[in-house]
């Protein structure tokens, strides 16, 4: 939605002094607390990665003695990273591709279109918790559902939670489940509508094939979408938690231990809180690089149709 | 463009279907039939879970532990879901839920509204910077502020109480919120803001009066991921709740996966009840707005 062009007009009422203060008075709410509970306590955390605090005494200044263990001393630091990056790495373009093909059988506009949009979009509304414990059951070695269903064609299941080389990608695989019909794949079949008609009639009248036009039309102009879910989901999935946290505790024998849960096992059981300050200042590093890296790549590929 | 001729042209797309009864429309068909087909299939492996969750949901213990699996239970118990409550402070739980979900949808909505019209309304100095810094808050990992967060509240007492969970709502409202709101208040003339000042109205008159009414679809869609998003919380309440009876449904239901009950019976089928009554609420919330949903997703996100 475009904002109505609004002329500069200099009325009597609207003068400077009272823009500022009505406007800061209105948005006075979110200001402070983003003073209280963000900046402020991002400024604490970066103070405190260089203590050693453990809460039952006073913080005491250390330096970066912290962030050098972490680096180099803390054997789960870089595991835990490298998992991570490779939740991330299948995780997010399974799912945006996903989520975009889900979009993109939805807009073929078979009959009944909303019921099927209803059946993807449900998963999504499981609360993470409960997502987990249905899973738990459904990939039971003997119990489940899954092994079960691939026992019919011949396959024997693994005993995914279980298993340190299934692990993560049963994490994956219950994160695609209530991921890829929700919130994403809605604001995908929004962009593909609203791909002007007139472009594919132009293509197939000089000849192209569907996979023509979906790579020079479809494509670029819903590439803002991809953009925007690239990066959100890439921030997402490398604080991945939740669903560790319920099903596997971070195992078997740590083949699932994230980054995420490295952080809350210092803060949140060893309380630790100096040094998962610095764990946590080391992954927002990370994530501001993804995030620039991706910014910067994207004027090669993000096209903005219309654009002023 | 209308929907109509939209959605013939992208069937007309897809199947290259031409209107004479040639090759091509007949192979048009099969295709149609394929993507139904195919949309279907994905349609049931999607609920497949759900379908699981219910049906173990009604099974006595018993028949959980047959192997191969039993598709629907031999004999229906929803005891199972009775029993839940007895086992579990599940009331106490779900209250819990409830009211902290409540009172943050209230918090949430009345702070996001207030802070969009400022940022909608009003060029104020150093707005725009103000708003960018607004959106990038959105791209800070949790981790890096939950520590001092939770050494805050403790500061102030409110460890193993609900406020951490409900009084941040009413600062500001979580910055997606924000700006949904904004982008929708930018949509409102500003002339009925003109027209209202030049008789009299205050600031105030002019949000309560104009502003709020005219935006009940945004704020209602407001409330209602609020409302979702509170529900479904986890890493707050894990941190800040130590007392079984003050825990969320989310916290509840993983104790009640890892604690031994005392008679050590084995429980997935009142955990797969406990799931269940977990997560209904939020179906049925959607079944009931619907639309807000949809809208309100579509509205956010296409901005991006």
């Amino acid at each position: 939605m475009t904002a109505v062009a609004q002329p500069r007009r200099r009325r009597l009422f609207r003068t400077q002094l009272r823009e500022n203060v009505l406007g800061y008075l209105w948005i006075s709410p979110w200001l402070i607390g983003f003073l209280v509970f963000t900046l402020g306590p991002m400024i604490a955390s970066f103070a405190y990665s260089f203590t050693s605090y453990r809460i039952i005494k006073a913080a005491t200044w250390i330096g970066v003695r912290n962030y050098v263990y972490a680096l180099t001393q803390d054997d789960l630091f870089w595991s835990s990273l490298g998992r991570t990056f490779y939740y991330v790495a299948i995780s997010v373009p399974l799912g945006l591709l996903g989520s975009l093909l889900l979009a993109m059988l939805l807009n073929q506009r078979v009959r009944g279109e909303a019921i099927f949009r209803t059946l993807f979009y449900l998963p999504s509304l499981t609360p993470t918790a409960a997502a987990a414990i249905i899973w738990i059951l459904l990939l039971h070695y003997r119990l489940g559902l899954v092994n079960h269903i691939l026992s019919l064609a011949g396959i024997q299941g693994p005993p995914w939670l279980g298993s340190q080389r299934w692990a993560i990608p049963s994490i994956i695989l219950i994160a695609l489940w209530s991921g890829m019909g929700g919130g994403r794949m809605i604001i995908f079949l929004a962009g593909l509508q609203g791909v002007p008609v007139e472009f594919y009639e132009a293509a197939e009248i000089d000849g192209a094939g569907w996979w023509h036009k979906f790579r020079s039309i479809t494509v670029p102009m819903i590439s803002p979408t991809i953009f925007f879910n690239l990066v959100l989901g890439i921030i997402s999935a490398l604080q991945v938690f939740e669903t560790a946290f319920i099903t596997t505790q971070g195992g078997p024998g740590r083949a699932s231990w994230f980054f995420g849960l490295h952080i809350f096992s210092h803060a949140f059981e060893y309380f630790d809180m100096g040094y998962a300050c610095t764990l946590s200042w080391l992954m927002f590093v990370i994530v501001l690089g993804f995030t620039l890296i991706q910014m910067r790549m994207s004027d090669r590929w993000v096209f903005y149709a219309g654009s002023v | 463009m209308t929907e109509a001729t939209s959605a013939r042209a992208s069937a007309h797309v897809v199947t290259g279907a031409r209107t004479r009864h040639g090759r091509s429309y007949w192979l048009g068909i099969v295709w149609r039939i394929f993507v139904y087909l195919f949309t279907l299939i994905l349609g049931l492996m999607f609920m497949l879970p759900f379908f699981w969750a219910v049906s173990s949901a009604f099974k006595p213990i018993a028949d959980l532990y047959v192997f191969p699996p039993l598709w629907f239970p031999r004999k229906w118990q929803p005891q199972n879901f009775v029993r839940v409550w007895q086992l579990v402070p599940f009331a106490q739980w779900t209250w819990n839920s409830v009211k902290i979900a409540a009172l943050s949808v209230v918090g949430e909505v009345v702070s996001a509204a207030a802070v969009a019209y400022g940022f909608s309304r009003y060029r104020f100095k150093g707005r725009n910077v103000l708003f960018v810094v607004l959106l990038s808050t959105m791209m800070i990992p949790i981790y890096v502020t939950i520590i001092p967060r939770f050494l805050l509240f403790r500061e102030f007492g409110w460890l193993d109480t609900h406020l951490p969970l409900i009084v941040p709502s009413f600062f500001g409202g979580g910055a997606f919120n924000i700006f949904l709101l904004r982008q929708f208040f930018m949509t409102i003339p500003q002339d009925f803001d003109e027209a209202a000042y030049v008789d009299g109205a205050s600031s105030w008159t002019i949000f309560s009066r104009i502003i709020l009414p005219l935006s009940k679809p945004a704020i209602s869609t407001v409330a209602i991921f609020s409302f979702l998003g509170s529900w479904q919380s986890f890493l707050g309440p894990l941190i800040y709740l130590n007392t079984k009876t003050k825990y969320t449904l989310p916290i509840g239901l993983t104790w009640f996966n890892v604690e031994p009950v005392a008679s050590g019976e084995p429980r997935e089928h009142l955990l797969m009840a406990a799931s269940v009554m977990v997560t209904l609420p939020a179906i049925a919330l959607f079944f009931a707005a619907q639309r807000y949903f949809i809208s309100g997703i579509v509205m956010s996100g296409l901005k991006g």
